[in-house]
């Protein structure tokens, strides 16, 4: 029982934590795109995207 | 980063740039139908992003677009004739910037899906033996995790179930936010008075399926629907408006009544005037069916949706661009659509049977085992968990499964399919009606038989050096003729193209621009010859109608056009029923009567003569070259004029109807298992899990059964 103290509130907060790098990831468009996405990492130059430069 | 070997300059013009990323949403999009990898989008980047007018250029591969911020307002005229010398076909976009949003659903779908695993866990934690205290405090986890969670992430479900309800109808909706709140409330009730059994994981995994079902459906349908708009887009939104001698280039929308507009040969009109040009050439086949080229004198009417054959012309426009026949057209479309949705789904009719069924169950069970025992708690927990029980997961994915693998491999074939239920409307079909002109056949311009062999190679060579569709449409006559060696080529933009061809002038035009007559010519020396238009079928009209054929439909083919031309087509395409001369009031009133007959009618037309006959039939397909109020009445639009799509979306529709009625099946068969274990009382949350997921599974994976043709 005692263990179960520790146990759960640090899978929740693992969990919490996953979700909100899931809404982060939501807000800043990254599933906008996803084809495009996969096709871009065959670029070898990144640098063409001032988008990612900020 | 490469700052540091940069030159200063591109440095500092680089930091310009980021300055203007800052500064937040694109000012311009252009439609890139044509890009579909990696050195695509490379290729497109590059180059806009190297200009100094361009801020910076995103392309988005899904949409097919790219995303542009301009330094200032600027016409994109120059950006497109760039892409174009480096082989990519671009337009503009309508109204850049705005994005539809579907976050909110998706934010839905993680956080259910965050809140089922983390339930589930503390679930199996109590199936597998935790008792007493540590039980109840699992549950009051699992209860503070759950409650939130469901509230919001359940709320598309509510919503709609509610909208139905106060309309007095049954939707799917209905029984699945029942079963939600149910599960919710009586585990809830369990929680605080420590009892054995909670349904938090039935209610939440029900709607991560779910919404994981919507949220795939919602993105498919829009890809479909915003690939429509582009092709729409398509119709050239800007026109020359010529202000004394000014020549502006302004959007389509800006014009007003007694503007004077400048058109090429080969374009169209877009707004209602009168014709100030002494004499020329128009194609009517988009208004009337009629293939065969129309003269018209100075003071003539044109109506919008002509094509200038022969140009360049100046018109005086009699109405506002919001005022104009095509406008107009369109909205009349709107409208009819709407008209439309009288059909009822697959899904709201297994609803319909489905919830008072399953209602009636849950209600007889708690009036049995209230009776039976007296014991009101006992008999309210059993109803309840025949109610979570029946598989709502399976029925209300059966839909949305199949419709998203459909629509999906539709889509890749360059199908569009626009209307939610026209894919189960396409499938009950028996009777396919085209129209001809623009849809079966197109008109080309044709040299006459008895033009020398030279003159071909001349009219080759010059026609080589042009994108404008009329000389392409001369290219596909000439394809076994070489070009001959012409020097000096220059395009006179709109009127034709010159060169010097042995010492002599040689020109392929305007009539009136090369020197005498109408129409189009092609000037060699001093001799000239007349291009004729001819009409001819599409590349893959016959093959197409065959298969449709083959299938056992009946083919019907309708025209405005006159009884010549239409027999002379018929024959070659080998239709039965023709029907020639019929103004847009008869079609619509033909494809009445066969319905009257008892058929249903695909109706396949691209004229603006054939939207009523487009709203009117059983389901109707418009290929991707019809003008904008045709796309917007049809459900389904085809990319280019591929009519080999036409068999493949009909094999497609049937075979998604099978894989519904086989989905409905399969959640059947699980609820003969379930439903009288649940009412026997012998129901648990273990097994409504397992239910569940094994149902979602099942019914998921028959959905991916649904194939194109081998």
């Amino acid at each position: 029982m005692n263990i179960l103290v520790i146990l759960v509130p640090s899978s929740l907060i693992l969990g919490l934590g996953a979700l909100a790098a899931f809404v982060w990831t939501l807000r800043h468009g990254q599933y906008d795109d996803l084809e495009g996405d996969a096709a871009r990492i065959l670029l070898d130059d990144d640098d063409t995207d001032p988008q990612e430069e900020d | 980063m490469t700052l540091a070997s940069c030159p200063e300059c591109e440095a500092a013009g680089r930091a310009a740039k980021q300055a203007a990323v800052r500064d937040g949403l694109p000012s311009h999009e252009l439609i890139l139908p044509t890009i579909h990898c990696s050195s695509c989008i490379r290729a497109v980047e590059t180059l806009l992003n190297a200009r100094d007018d361009i801020a910076w250029a995103r392309v988005n591969l899904s949409r097919k677009r790219v995303a542009i911020s301009a330094v200032s307002d600027v016409d994109p005229a120059p950006w497109i004739g760039a892409l174009a010398g480096i082989g990519f076909e671009a337009h503009e976009a309508r109204g850049a910037g705005k994005v539809a949003q579907d976050d909110g659903l998706v934010l839905r779908l993680g956080i259910a899906g965050f809140a089922m695993m983390n339930v589930m866990l503390l679930s199996v934690a109590v199936w597998s033996g935790a008792s007493d205290t540590t039980r109840e405090f699992l549950h009051w986890i699992a209860a503070t995790i759950a409650l939130p969670a469901t509230l919001f992430c359940a709320q598309p479900f509510f919503v709609s179930a509610w909208g139905a309800l106060r309309g007095a109808r049954l939707n799917m909706d209905v029984p699945i936010s029942l079963a939600i709140v149910l599960a919710t409330g009586l585990s809830l009730y369990e929680t605080m008075a420590g009892g054995g059994q909670t349904y938090f994981d039935a209610a939440l995994s029900l709607t991560f399926f779910l919404l994981g079902g919507r949220v795939l459906e919602t993105r498919m349908r829009r890809a479909a629907r915003s690939a429509a708009t582009d092709l729409a887009a398509l119709e050239p939104n800007r026109v020359i408006r010529l202000d004394g001698d000014a020549r502006t280039n302004c959007r389509v929308d800006d014009i007003c009544a007694g503007d004077t507009l400048w058109l090429a040969a080969g374009s169209r009109v877009p707004v209602d005037g009168v014709l100030l040009a002494p004499e020329a050439q128009v194609d009517r086949s988009a208004l009337s069916g009629e293939s065969d080229a129309i003269s018209v004198h100075a003071g003539d009417t044109l109506t919008a949706g002509e094509v200038m054959l022969s140009g360049p012309v100046t018109l005086r426009t009699t109405v506002d661009a919001s005022g104009s026949t095509l406008r107009r057209l369109v909205q009349l479309a709107e409208i009819a659509e709407g008209a439309r949705s009288r059909y009822t789904s697959l899904a709201t009719k297994a609803a319909g049977i489905y919830a008072p069924l399953v209602h009636g169950l849950a209600l007889a069970a708690f009036l049995g085992w209230y009776f039976a025992t007296g014991d009101l708690y006992l008999a309210l927990t059993i109803a309840i968990a025949t109610l979570i029980i029946t598989c709502p997961c399976a029925l209300g994915l059966a839909v949305p499964a199949v419709s998203t693998v459909a629509t999906g491999r539709l889509f890749r074939m360059g199908v569009l399919v626009k209307s939610e239920t026209a894919l189960e409307r396409l499938a009950e079909v028996d009777t396919v009606v085209f129209d001809k002109t623009g849809t079966l056949s197109d008109s080309a311009l044709v040299p006459d038989d008895d033009m020398p062999a030279q003159a071909r190679s001349v009219l080759k060579a010059l026609a080589e050096m042009s994108n404008h569709p009329l000389s392409r449409s001369v290219l596909d006559a000439l394809e076994d003729i070489a070009p001959a060696q012409v020097d000096g080529i220059s395009e006179h933009k709109g009127a034709g193209i010159k060169g010097v061809w042995q010492g002599l002038p040689v020109a392929l035009g305007d009539a009136a621009w090369v020197g005498s007559g109408t129409g189009t010519v092609l000037q060699l020396g001093d001799r000239v010859f007349l291009l004729r238009r001819k009409e001819r079928p599409l590349p893959e009209a016959a093959a197409t109608l065959r298969a449709l054929h083959e299938t056992g439909l009946n083919i019907h083919m309708l025209t405005g056009d006159t009884r010549a031309n239409a027999d002379r087509m018929a024959a070659t395409l080998d239709v039965d029923h023709v029907h020639a001369g019929v103004n847009p009031d008869m079609k619509q009133a033909l494809i009445h009567d066969l319905q009257v007959a008892g058929s249903k009618v695909l109706m396949v037309g691209d004229g603006l003569n054939d939207t009523l006959a487009l709203t009117q039939a059983y389901a109707s397909i418009a290929p991707g070259t019809a003008l904008e109020a045709s796309q917007n009445a049809a459900d389904v639009v085809l990319l280019g004029q591929h009519l080999s799509g036409i068999p493949a979306v009909l094999h497609i529709a049937r075979s998604a109807r099978r894989r519904i009625l086989e989905n409905f099946g399969l959640a059947a068969l699980y609820n003969m298992i379930a439903i009288p274990l649940a009412l026997a009382g012998f129901a648990t949350p273990l097994m409504a899990a397992l239910a569940m997921s094994t149902s979602s599974i099942t019914v998921t994976l028959n959905a991916l059964r649904t194939r194109a043709p081998s």
